[in-house]
């Protein structure tokens, strides 16, 4: 995928990260000269963000945070795709569920902080419950309609080849599911984001969004907004991240549509 | 050996009775090559799906290779219609051509020797390693016919396998069927609308009857083993046969009133 740039791929990258950086110029100059208790100059800000997340708060808030984050995601992936392939293959359990599934997935995952809290307890458990409750749902119904969309001449030619069991399951379930699987987990990423921020706002000392609490409130205005900014970069690397992800896994899947485009 | 004893199919949905197929009875032997025609609609793919245990029957018994038919049956393979669909687009030509072996539990050395001879006999040798999407319709259905060389079935049910190809693809296709049933010494059961086609191919025809079908005649194709698209097509054997069959469809989607009652 990745050629030597030639005048084209210069042009992507102008037209990628040109208005960033026109944003980033403009506010440089806009900010330079101000006194503002809060609105700080971003070379300020740049400066916080070296001294505070470079040193000790990379190991203490950063990667607690992102560890949170990973291992509530993955645990959401892991039960959306297997509660959604099970709710998917089974009509019945379809018929039962479905309607309590709409219901769970309409309730803020915030408003649950609380309950969670109940039976959580108060350590990185109860933070990474918080982001499974909210991550789960688009995973899990994505995934349903994906399993249900299955294409029958597809499920007749396994049928007829006696592809079965867990063979089927991969090759035949989950592959043709995998286009619905990766919107529900896109959506899941930035639900999973804001939750990681969420959760760390009461009953902890450690995490980025602990961190900006903390700074708001002992009028560190710099910091704080470093800890903004340190945000904003985490959710475009993810972002990245999860789009080397999706040409791997769903490569097969862009390169049919464009063909059928071509057709 | 594939046989068909007093088959009947009736759909029964939301309280709309439709008799698909009346009564059916042939049987095909070892090695032999049969070709089904009749009227669109007619239940040919019915009666397909039936024989390929897809479907079960409201009434009669299909036998392949001596066992009772309740159920996808081993050593029988099927090319469906729609290559674009019955091909897997996120696995590579050579992986789909595998996936049944993979399925039955064969070793990797084996299952990659198969494909490759598989592949050779239809004429892909060099397409192992892309996808299918990235082929035109008559190299998708060479690799769907492909997987079922290599699957090594005693019985092969071909379902309008060419009725989305272009004409010119369409010819190379049906030599290659010829080929590789001469090769593989397969019992043959190819399902088309197409009565040039049925003629062409087939040692045999089975014409049909519209709906609730029945056969209407069992006719033995008398041309040489060695069919030529030109030569075979310009036989006036060829031209009688067709014409014969094409005037029993006519016949079955236009019954005369004695008929009715027979």
């Amino acid at each position: 995928m990745t050629k030597l740039p030639g005048w084209q791929g210069l042009q992507r990258v102008a037209l990628v990260l040109g208005l960033p950086a026109v944003l980033v110029v403009v506010w440089w100059f806009a900010s330079a000269d101000s006194d503002h208790l809060v609105f700080r100059p971003l070379s300020e800000i740049l400066v916080a963000f070296r001294e505070t997340w470079l040193g000790p708060r990379l190991v203490e808030d950063v990667l607690p945070s992102l560890s949170r984050l990973a291992r509530g995601y993955a645990a959401s992936v892991v039960l959306g795709v297997g509660l959604g392939v099970l709710v998917g293959w089974s009509r019945t359990l379809r018929a039962l569920l479905e309607p309590v599934l709409e219901l769970l997935r309409a309730i803020p995952p915030p408003a649950l902080i609380p309950l969670i809290g109940l039976f959580a307890g108060l350590g990185d458990s109860r933070r990474i419950v918080i982001i499974i409750a909210g991550c789960v749902w688009p995973i899990l119904l994505n995934t349903v309609e994906g399993v249900r969309a299955v294409d029958e001449v597809l499920a007749d030619t396994c049928r007829s080849y006696r592809v079965r069991g867990l063979t089927r399951l991969r090759q035949l379930v989950l592959r043709s599911a995998s286009p619905q699987i990766m919107t529900g987990a896109r959506q899941a990423l930035a639900i999973g984001i804001i939750l990681m921020v969420i959760s760390e706002l009461r009953g902890t000392v450690h995490g980025i969004g602990f961190s900006v609490e903390q700074f708001q409130t002992s009028f560190r205005y710099p910091e704080m907004w470093s800890g903004v900014l340190l945000l904003g970069l985490l959710g475009v690397a993810l972002a990245l991240l999860f789009r080397l992800a999706d040409s791997w896994i769903l490569g097969w899947y862009h390169g049919l549509r464009a063909s059928n485009r071509e057709r | 050996m594939l046989e068909v004893r007093g088959l009947h199919k009736v759909y029964d949905s939301h309280g709309r009775r439709v008799e698909a197929i009346g009564e059916l009875t042939f049987t095909v032997d070892d090695g032999r090559f049969a070709c089904v025609v009749g009227p669109s609609g007619c239940g040919k793919t019915t009666l397909l799906r039936c024989i390929a245990g897809l479907l079960p029957p409201t009434g009669g018994e299909v036998w392949v290779q001596g066992s009772q038919v309740t159920g996808p049956p081993s050593g029988l393979a099927v090319v469906f219609q729609e290559y674009g669909r019955s091909l897997f687009p996120w696995l590579r030509v050579r992986d789909n051509v595998e996936l049944p072996l993979r399925a039955a539990g064969l070793p990797r050395a084996r299952r990659r020797e198969l494909a490759t001879e598989a592949l050779a006999a239809v004429g892909l040798s060099d397409a192992h390693r892309a996808y299918p999407w990235q082929l035109s319709g008559g190299m998708q259905q060479r690799v769907a016919i492909a997987r079922a060389v290599a699957y090594q079935p005693q019985v092969l049910l071909m379902d309008e396998p060419f009725a989305a190809v272009d004409a010119q693809t369409r010819a190379d296709l049906e030599d290659l069927i010829r080929s590789v049933w001469r090769r593989l010494g397969v019992t043959l059961l190819f399902v088309t609308h197409d009565i040039d086609e049925a003629v062409y191919l087939g040692e045999r025809v089975i014409v049909l009857s519209a709906a609730p079908t029945r056969i209407r005649e069992d006719l033995a194709i008398d041309l040489p083993v060695e069919r030529d698209q030109l030569a075979t097509r310009s036989d006036p054997r060829f031209t009688d046969l067709r014409a014969h069959i094409y005037a029993q469809i006519q016949k079955t989607r236009h019954p005369a009133p004695q008929e009715e009652l027979s």
